[in-house]
């Protein structure tokens, strides 16, 4: 349903559902609205419930409703037919990502294709490559322990609206326990309103804020002497780089008061370690993200919050409790041998082979360099909701000879794609077992509360009947559910019968840290510290430290469109689903008072948004608690997929207004730049005073 | 007396409206009927921070209803423990007691024609357990209290 996929309890009744909640044992029930809705969907048929077979032209909606059978056959059959012509490296596959991934990066690898990527170049590619050149571990290699710190400090981090059930209760159990908040953004939220500290600060000067932080805490002597001494390499560059930053300097780029920043400054070092700075979780905003997500991670070292209680800790996980990991089937894949088509570990080598960066295969697309990629299977992934610019990804994608999209709800990647694999809801289907690492790891499972009704299929399944018309199937070495997951499972010792009790398995009863004296070895850094200077970014050319820039204003009478996320909806699809609908049909741009009432903008008023090339009308929520220079909108919504008939055009979809910044990319993070994008606005002429019809 | 009271807890909620939905979940509702809502006043600056607070409500399950007397058929019933409700089997979709209520908190459910409304989940109350909102909201902010006469 949502992809932070909190894990939920289903009750039945037949092949009914009658009751979702959140896990008991993890949630103590808790469900948001998306979670609940579930029951809607099941319902809903303005899905795909078939296979389908494009008829007409890419994305003119005519559609042959086909068996399994036919579906499967076309598509490997294209795929062998493009494999013979231009090797399996120019088919490539992206999934939404989440804890269930291994399948499907099998599957591509399988078929020998090192081609396997995601959405996170929108997301948080940014926020993993910073951490990943300070500590040489990832974004995911460290839990933020928010229920236990006394100051938590989010740029921009909407954590209480996108929401993860147990993370949003962390932060209220912080608040309850007399906790702090210091909120960081350029409108205020719903994060925002339970803040103890709002900075409302000039859009694009995140990283700004974070150096005069930095420069304030080093001034002030308020970091952790010991930890630094012990555990970070080049302090002093770090010294002598934000000497000119200071906090009058950030206070005056920002737009705040520097007595502000000092205070804020004198708060926390008193709190530390005890205080989590979250680097961010989606920062693929501006064109400094990186490095303010590097400042993020730098002001955590200087709290000194690792591996202590209230501060950011290592995940442990199955070796950590002395029992041997899940059999994965990506692992007993040989590697394929050729370079990625998207230049990641070749070309640009400071970047994490993972999922590499979905943007730069349309490049490579486009100009066959370094070969032809002519196949595209998107599993429960859409591109054209995640990606800027959907007109010029379709003139990428017009150069491939097959697109698959694997989804249970219609895309409008899907809506564009050559064949559609309806796959079933996440009430319908099993996945495989996943391990959740953390301060108490355990196995995960999803399994099914009811039978599909309609001709649909879980992704196993897809992928095991797909695998053996590529003969690949040997690599998956299973016929039903019960078998896949007894070969996962076998090393562990465990069995799925052991996951009733309470739909995961713990793998330790008390919390596991590592002794705090002996962290070293812990930094997967060449020098094993924690690295203010990277040498794999100096490598490629790239500051470490770079010197702030301020960024662009808007041109005159334009807006710098900003968007985010609702409690409401999971990105784009959920748009549709008839409850979530009910709530919130619509997205609204919000507006500064001062600007709405200079273009004579009433709340509820329509509005054109014009981006270049594109337009949309949507109404006006007009508020004072939104910096002038800025638009905002909720993302996911102006859906163009006509058998959506609740969705249909419904708001406006920022990403469409985004023309040109599909390859507007941070080249130290390799996140885009989606926040670069500047809008007209007007009230619309749609806002009529009289009636001229009969 | 009324036994029963759903409370709020302000500093908890977040505003995501999870508890409409579980009720209407719960209920099985269509599209439409709404039993519990969800609200807020506009952002007002607070020592700095843009504050503001929500509200929850449902019914108020009144101790003299206008919507019990006004129902020709006898659905609409206060139970000696104070829950308001409608019994299904005798309601006939009149919507007399929508005129009555001064917040015309009793709604047309399109699906059966018939009268809905927040009986507190009686259904689940009656079996030890607490409604469907409370029980599933998603920060713990709304609480099933039982009153006590002091």
């Amino acid at each position: 349903m949502c992809t932070v996929r909190c894990p939920i309890r289903v009750e039945t009744e037949g092949n009914e559902v009658t009751w979702i909640e959140g896990n008991s044992h993890l949630l103590g029930g808790a469900l948001c609205a998306k979670g609940a809705a579930g029951t809607a969907l099941l319902k809903d048929e303005e899905r795909p419930l078939r296979p389908l077979i494009r008829k007409g032209g890419r994305g003119a909606g005519r559609w042959e409703e086909v068996s399994w059978y036919a579906a499967l056959d076309y598509v490997a059959d294209k795929l062998k037919k493009i494999i013979a012509s231009h090797g399996p490296e120019s088919i490539m596959l992206s999934c939404r990502g989440g804890p269930f991934v291994d399948l499907v990066k099998a599957f591509i690898h399988g078929l020998g294709s090192p081609n396997f990527t995601n959405h996170d170049s929108t997301c948080g590619r940014n926020v993993h490559h910073a951490s990943l050149s300070l500590y040489g571990l990832g974004r995911k290699d460290f839990i933020y322990d928010i229920k236990n710190c006394k100051h938590l400090v989010l740029f921009g981090r909407n954590i209480l609206a996108s929401l993860r059930i147990a993370e949003a209760n962390q932060v209220l159990d912080m608040l309850d326990a007399g906790g702090k908040l210091t909120y960081v953004d350029v409108r205020q939220t719903m994060t925002g309103i339970k803040a103890n500290r709002f900075f409302q600060v000039r859009p694009g000067t995140d990283y700004a804020l974070a150096l005069g932080m930095i420069h304030e805490i080093i001034k002030e002597k308020g970091y952790d002497r010991e930890f630094v001494d012990r555990h970070v390499a080049d302090f002093d560059r770090l010294e002598e780089f934000v000497v000119p930053y200071s906090a009058e300097w950030a206070a005056k780029e920002c737009g705040l008061r520097s007595e502000r920043i000092k205070e804020f400054v004198a708060e926390v070092c008193a709190a530390r370690p005890k205080v989590v700075f979250h680097p961010g979780w989606m920062l693929s905003r501006y064109r400094d993200s990186f490095y303010a997500s590097r400042a993020l991670h730098i002001l955590n070292v200087l709290m000194g919050n690792i591996e202590v209680e209230g501060g950011q800790i290592l995940p442990k996980g199955p070796g950590d409790c002395g029992i041997k990991g899940l059999r994965s089937f990506d692992a007993q894949i040989p590697k394929p041998t050729a370079k990625r088509a998207d230049g990641v570990g070749w070309k640009y080598t400071h970047f994490d082979k993972g999922p590499g960066l979905f943007h730069l295969f349309y490049e490579t697309m486009v100009t066959e360099d370094p070969y032809p990629v002519k196949g595209l299977i998107c599993v429960r992934h859409d591109p054209f909701t995640c990606f800027p610019d959907p007109a010029a990804q379709k003139e990428a994608l017009d150069k491939c000879d097959l697109l698959v999209s694997v989804d249970t709800h219609y895309s409008e990647f899907g809506w564009y794609a050559d064949v559609i694999l309806p796959e079933s809801t996440y009430l319908e289907r099993d996945s495989i077992i996943a391990t959740q690492k953390g301060v108490k790891p355990r196995f995960i499972v999803r399994r099914k509360a009811v039978e599909t009704e309609h001709d649909t299929k879980g992704l196993c399944e897809i992928i095991k009947q797909l695998a053996d018309r590529m003969g690949i199937g040997h690599y998956f070495p299973y016929n039903t559910m019960e078998e896949l997951w007894a070969w996962q499972l076998e090393p562990t010792g465990h069995r799925i019968e052991d996951f009733d009790a309470k739909g995961f398995v713990p793998l330790t009863d008390t919390p596991i840290m590592y002794d705090r004296d002996k962290l070293e070895g812990k930094f997967k850094t060449p020098s094993g510290k924690i690295e203010i200077i990277s040498d794999t970014l100096s490598k490629a050319g790239l500051d470490s430290l770079k010197p702030y820039q301020s960024p662009e204003e808007p041109p005159k009478g334009q807006f710098r469109l900003v968007f985010g996320r609702s409690p409401i909806h999971a990105h784009g699809h959920t748009i549709n689903n008839p409850l979530l609908h009910e709530l919130m049909p619509e997205n609204t741009l919000w507006i500064n008072k001062r600007q709405a009432a200079r273009l004579g903008v009433e709340e509820g008023d329509w509005m054109d948004v014009i981006g270049c090339g594109c337009t949309g009308v949507i109404k006006a929520h007009v508020t004072e608690f939104i910096h002038p220079e800025v638009v905002y909108m909720v993302h996911g919504f102006g859906r163009q997929v006509p058998l959506q008939t609740r969705a249909y055009h419904a708001g406006v979809g920022d990403q469409k207004l985004m023309r040109g910044l599909l390859q507007e990319m941070d080249p130290a993070g390799g996140g885009l730049c989606l926040c670069e994008c500047f809008v007209s606005v007007r009230r619309s002429s749609k806002n009529p005073k009289r009636r001229v019809e009969l | 007396m009324n036994k029963y009271l759903i409370y709020l807890n302000t500093k908890r909620c977040i505003g995501c409206h999870a508890c409409e939905v579980h009720c209407k979940t719960n209920k099985r509702l269509p599209v439409g009927p709404i039993l519990c809502e969800i609200s807020h006043e506009p952002l007002k600056a607070v020592r700095g921070v843009p504050k503001t607070e929500y509200r929850f409500r449902s019914c108020y399950h009144c101790e003299d209803p206008y919507c019990v007397p006004v129902c020709p058929t006898g659905a609409m019933q206060k139970r000696e423990d104070g829950i308001v409700f409608v019994d299904q089997e005798r309601c006939i979709g009149c919507m007399a007691c929508v005129g009555a209520c001064p917040w015309a908190i009793p709604k047309h459910n399109p699906a059966t024609n018939k009268v809905v409304k927040c009986d507190y989940c009686l259904d689940r109350v009656d079996a030890g357990l607490k409604p469907a909102c409370v029980t599933r909201c998603t920060t713990h902010a709304l609480k099933f209290v039982s009153l006590v006469e002091i």
